[in-house]
């Protein structure tokens, strides 16, 4: 059974139909990361998904596993360093986050 | 974009670093005295950073028995073990060991870095599963760039967060080897083994230690945090080092299963660089000896840990979370931290300093190390010179406003 709710998500791909099983949104994994990243942001650009967390802020390589790892237990999921590596953006941590929830 | 560029971060940093007139990573030791002394920027210096637990680098016997060593069997062995073949004292130190240990097989690596580089890369492939510390060693970091294996870190010291990571594997298949340390190097704090040990079994997990700051100075018989914890039989690979309380060069593992030795034609970095040359082994040989045969020596250590430890923690010092052979000085930032460190050499005192990213949690530190040689009245007249630089730099509050607080 479909419910209309579900019916508007898909068209974002099975991920989300499947991640609301799991009752997290994209939107507030974002939040999450982003009020790990707000004391590394620099001057008045605002955190948002296309930030480059390596990059556009000021927190070291040690410091973004650090959160990783904060962020895996608040999800309960686990991500590979590996899988860390590939992560540029905040949008792209998100997805990973909410993919691997779908698949635990 | 020049070969270079990529460090352009790193090397502003250390140009700041070395504005302070040293290079607390070029220093120079005009002349090594004895395990507690050398001559450094022309003066005598008091050695409080050398790892040196025990010692033993200055110890008549182990020094009689590399020179011999060297008169019989020469300099180097020129090769590998696996090109040029094993010599007795080789495979007499991997017997020595394993015996010291209890284990069945014992394979001695050129350094401690490569033993675990080497061991950690090859024991968890393709599929399998490895969980490490958050603060481990550079030497595992480096081993999980290189291995196969899924690898995930889970907060330091922190059981229930290994738990947590073992539990959301769930059913997968593949081996899960989980990597820790008996004394973390910069903090000089152990890691609660046992509650360790017991998570892996119940997820049926491998345990592999690295005992590299522990051997010597935990357990009755020194064999490090395993033994100390009661747990020796439940770590299934224990890796150490020579380069510290046994006063040289070199690593190793020892295991208990029984097809541990096709490690001798997997492990890489054991494979492809020369063996120990037999000064080497000779004087590890007889610095093991001489850990079994003189226990005093770790109760010396600790001594002057305590010495240490509790002399600073009374003046107001913020220090690592417990008594440990490494004593970490936590200061507020990089510039104090090498001012300070800089300041006790001025004063005759060598620590180490340590800044990100070497340390955990961008923490910048004074790490100490103690010796078992080391006199009380040394150590007494240290936190001396620390306090007056401490207060100098107003890490510690001075003398005044802390009379002025106690009334």
């Amino acid at each position: 059974m479909r419910t209309a709710h579900q019916l508007t998500v898909e068209n974002d791909g099975i991920a989300d139909t499947l991640t609301l099983t799991r009752g997290i949104s994209r939107a507030e994994v974002i939040s999450e990361i982003c009020a790990h990243l707000e004391p590394y942001q620099t001057g008045e650009k605002p955190i948002t998904g296309e930030t480059v967390i390596a990059k556009d802020l000021t927190i070291d390589s040690l410091a973004i596993m650090d959160m990783v790892m904060e962020l895996e237990d608040r999800f309960d999921v686990s991500i590979p360093m590996s899988v860390i590596a590939e992560i540029h953006t905040v949008d792209q941590l998100a997805d990973t986050i909410r993919d691997l929830r779908t698949q635990a | 974009m020049g070969l270079f560029d990529r460090h352009a971060g790193l090397l502003e940093a250390y140009r700041d670093v070395r504005t302070t007139g040293y290079d607390p990573f070029q220093i120079r030791m005009e002349r090594v005295l004895s395990p507690t002394k050398a001559i450094i920027n022309g003066r005598e210096t008091l050695l409080v950073g050398t790892n040196n637990y025990f010692g033993l680098t200055f110890d008549p016997s182990c020094m009689e028995a590399a020179i011999e060593a060297i008169r019989a069997e020469g300099t180097g062995t020129t090769g590998s073990r696996i090109a040029n073949g094993s010599y007795s004292e080789h495979v007499a130190l991997e017997k020595e060991i394993a015996e010291f240990y209890g284990k069945k097989h014992c394979m001695v690596f050129t350094t401690g870095y490569q033993a675990n580089l080497g061991v950690i890369a090859t024991l968890a492939g393709q599929g399998d599963f490895l969980l490490i510390d958050a603060d481990s060693h550079a030497s595992i970091y480096d081993a999980c760039k290189m291995t196969q294996a899924e690898v995930v870190r889970f907060k330091h010291n922190d059981p229930t967060s290994l738990e947590a990571r073992l539990r959301r594997l769930g059913d997968k298949p593949g081996n899960r080897v989980v990597v820790l340390e008996g004394i973390y190097s910069m903090l000089g704090d152990s890691a609660p083994l046992r509650e360790f040990v017991d998570v892996c079994k119940k997820y049926g997990a491998y345990v592999l230690i690295d005992e590299a700051h522990s051997l010597g100075a935990l357990g009755e018989h020194g064999r490090g945090l395993c033994e100390k914890a009661g747990v020796l039989d439940d770590c299934h690979f224990i890796v150490g080092t020579f380069s510290k309380t046994l006063g040289a060069i070199g690593g190793y593992c020892v295991s208990d299963d029984p097809d541990f030795d096709i490690l001798r034609v997997t492990v890489r970095s054991y494979m492809f660089t020369a063996s120990l040359p037999p000064s080497i082994v000779a004087s590890v040989r007889q610095a093991l000896r001489v850990v079994k045969a003189r226990p005093e020596l770790r109760t010396q250590l600790w001594d002057n840990v305590a010495t240490l430890y509790d002399g600073l923690k009374a003046q107001g010092f913020t220090l690592g979370p417990e008594h440990g052979p490494v004593v970490g000085v936590h200061l507020p930032d990089r510039m104090t931290a090498i001012g300070f460190w800089r300041a006790m050499l001025d004063a005759g005192i060598y620590v180490n300093v340590a800044v990100p990213p070497a340390t955990p949690n961008g923490v910048s530190l004074l790490r100490c190390s103690l010796c078992a040689v080391h006199t009380k009245e040394q150590l007494d007249h240290m936190v001396e010179v620390m306090t007056g630089i401490g207060r100098q730099f107003g890490v510690l509050p001075d003398k005044q406003l802390r009379a002025a607080g106690a009334r």
